[in-house]
């Protein structure tokens, strides 16, 4: 270093300052990184925060143009929509008190309803012209756009609050989930257009399954928003449920699985689930993997009930799994999960003919989100 | 984000300025190495001052590019849904550009060949992986 500096500190109009001006350089350096190291990488940390705010604030602005340019399409109002919307965005559910959980479920159930009533109906004003399917897809994609107002306002409030007290806790808590924060982001945004547009999804592979099965069998409605076909498979009876297509809902699998095996007085051979499930990174998308327990995410209202109805009757509950990643499951379905459908409908035989014997009534129910897809 | 609202497309002029300084200096640091390869005929020198020079350069079009890339990352892409047609009489296929209304199962239009109604059979998005990702798990 000595010779380097030597050499270079004799060029034209250098000389020896140089070399004092670089020492001093190297010296100030020092001490900064040593006194305001920690400063200066937590202005780079709001810094990046800041960045991805804006990217967040983008996304929210165009779900929420989206949104209101396809109320706008379907629903043809007489009078302009933004206002309502807005409201709309800002609305929230209170979960029910579990300090003494036991009953909670029912309550939760209970909230859950008013909260869907309340988002048709406020749905239905915004939309007059809209039918059912489209008032189900455009209550989906005022959730989604919810759902990204309110992840751009809880890490806005972070910042903001990281920013005002500089505290390195708070501003190197929210900068380490910011990349996973952005993943969902990114995700709710896709699910927006899926929605807006009534595509089918990822999660919708449950129904999907469910539909390719019960195709051109009768439908009948069983509880609210879901359908059961009756279909012969290896020589037995399927009850196949799937929530009620092509508008965007899940159904209530929970109700439609006790009303089928309170019909049949509880003689079900088995149950089938059939669901998306995440996947952990290195997995590939469309795989189909097999297991028990009753496979149904969301709110765990539905998997509470199905689970004391087959414990009433004892009836042992099989689920087949297709793995997807959060990004796949909430944006138009991927060619890789669609034809999975086909290699989740083989295991489905397979279980069947393993676990059950020929004229034994069974029930598979496909889970998920049914938007564009009937039956 | 209350006092300056900035769009997301605008390059912060605080990076601008500082690509602008690392760009004059590196360009300095070349003529200079230049001046002291040809006049004083220091070749140690000149190649320090070369390597400072095109590392200030790399640096500055690194960040340039960088910033593009997040302005590009910005907009959310719309990947084409395919809707699959089929008919079950003669099975006849067609493909084409997913439509508002779309649902699997759907019946549309009369089959060209027999009349028969025809059915959505699928729809999907092609998903293109943007860069082949090489691992060894
Ligand atoms: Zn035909």
């Amino acid at each position: 270093m000595m010779m380097l500096q030597g050499l270079l500190f004799e060029l034209p109009g250098g000389g020896d300052v140089f070399s004092q001006i670089l020492t001093i350089l190297i010296y100030a350096f020092l001490f900064i990184s040593l006194f305001y190291g920690q400063k200066i990488q937590m202005h780079l940390m709001l810094k990046e925060i800041e960045g991805s705010l804006y990217r967040l604030k983008y996304i929210r602005d165009e779900g929420r143009r989206i949104a209101i340019e396809t109320i706008k399409e379907v629903g043809k109002p007489q009078k302009d929509p933004t206002t309502m919307v807005d409201r709309f965005l800002e609305y929230f559910t209170i979960q029910p008190e579990d300090m003494d959980p036991a009953g909670i479920v029912w309550k939760l159930e209970h909230i859950l309803d008013v909260r869907d009533a309340r988002f048709k109906d406020e749905v239905k004003l915004l939309a007059p012209e809209a039918d059912d399917v489209q008032i189900n897809n455009l209550e989906n994609t005022l959730e989604a756009a919810m759902a990204l107002n309110y992840i751009y306002k809880v890490i806005r409030h972070y910042y903001l609050l990281g920013k005002k007290t500089l505290s390195l806790y708070i501003i190197m808590q929210i900068q380490m989930i910011l990349p996973l924060v952005m993943r969902e982001a990114e995700a709710y945004a896709s699910a927006l257009k899926a929605f807006a547009y009534g595509q089918p999804i990822g999660d919708g592979i449950g129904p999907l399954v469910a539909a390719k099965l019960m195709h051109g069998y009768p439908v009948r409605k069983v509880a609210k928003d879901c359908v059961v076909a009756e279909v012969p498979i290896e020589g037995r009876i399927a009850y196949v449920i799937k929530a009620e297509g092509p508008g965007g809902n899940v159904g209530k699998p929970g109700d439609a699985v006790k009303a089928v095996i309170e019909e049949n007085e509880g003689k079900i051979a088995s149950i089938i689930m059939i669901d998306a499930a995440l996947k952990l990174e290195g997995e590939e998308v469309g795989e189909v993997s097999e297991g028990v327990g009753a496979a149904i995410g969301g709110p765990g209202v539905d998997k509470f009930k199905i689970e004391e109805t087959i414990l009433k009757y004892r009836i042992p509950i099989n689920a087949v799994i297709i793995k997807e990643d959060i990004g796949d499951a909430v944006s138009p379905m991927r060619k890789e999960i669609f034809d999975s459908a086909d290699k989740a409908i083989e295991r489905i035989k397979q279980v069947i003919l393993e676990k059950t014997k020929e004229g034994d009534k069974i029930i598979i129910v496909g889970v998920g989100n049914t938007i564009g897809i009937g039956q | 984000m209350s006092r300056k609202e900035q769009t997301p497309a605008q390059i912060s002029t605080f990076t601008m300025m500082m690509i602008f300084i690392v760009l004059a200096i590196s360009f300095a640091a070349i003529i200079l190495a230049i001046q002291a390869y040809s006049v004083y005929e220091n070749q140690f020198a000149a190649a320090y001052l070369t390597f400072i020079g095109i590392l200030g350069i790399a640096l500055s079009l690194y960040t340039i590019m960088q910033v593009r890339r997040r302005l590009a990352r910005l907009k959310i892409e719309t990947p084409p849904v395919i809707t699959t047609i089929e008919c079950k009489k003669c099975g006849f296929k067609s493909v084409r550009e997913f439509q508002r209304g779309d649902y699997v199962f759907k019946e549309v239009e009369p089959c060209r060949k027999c009349n028969e109604n025809m059915i959505i059979t699928a729809i999907y998005r092609e998903f293109k992986e943007k860069r082949k990702e090489t691992t060894f798990f």
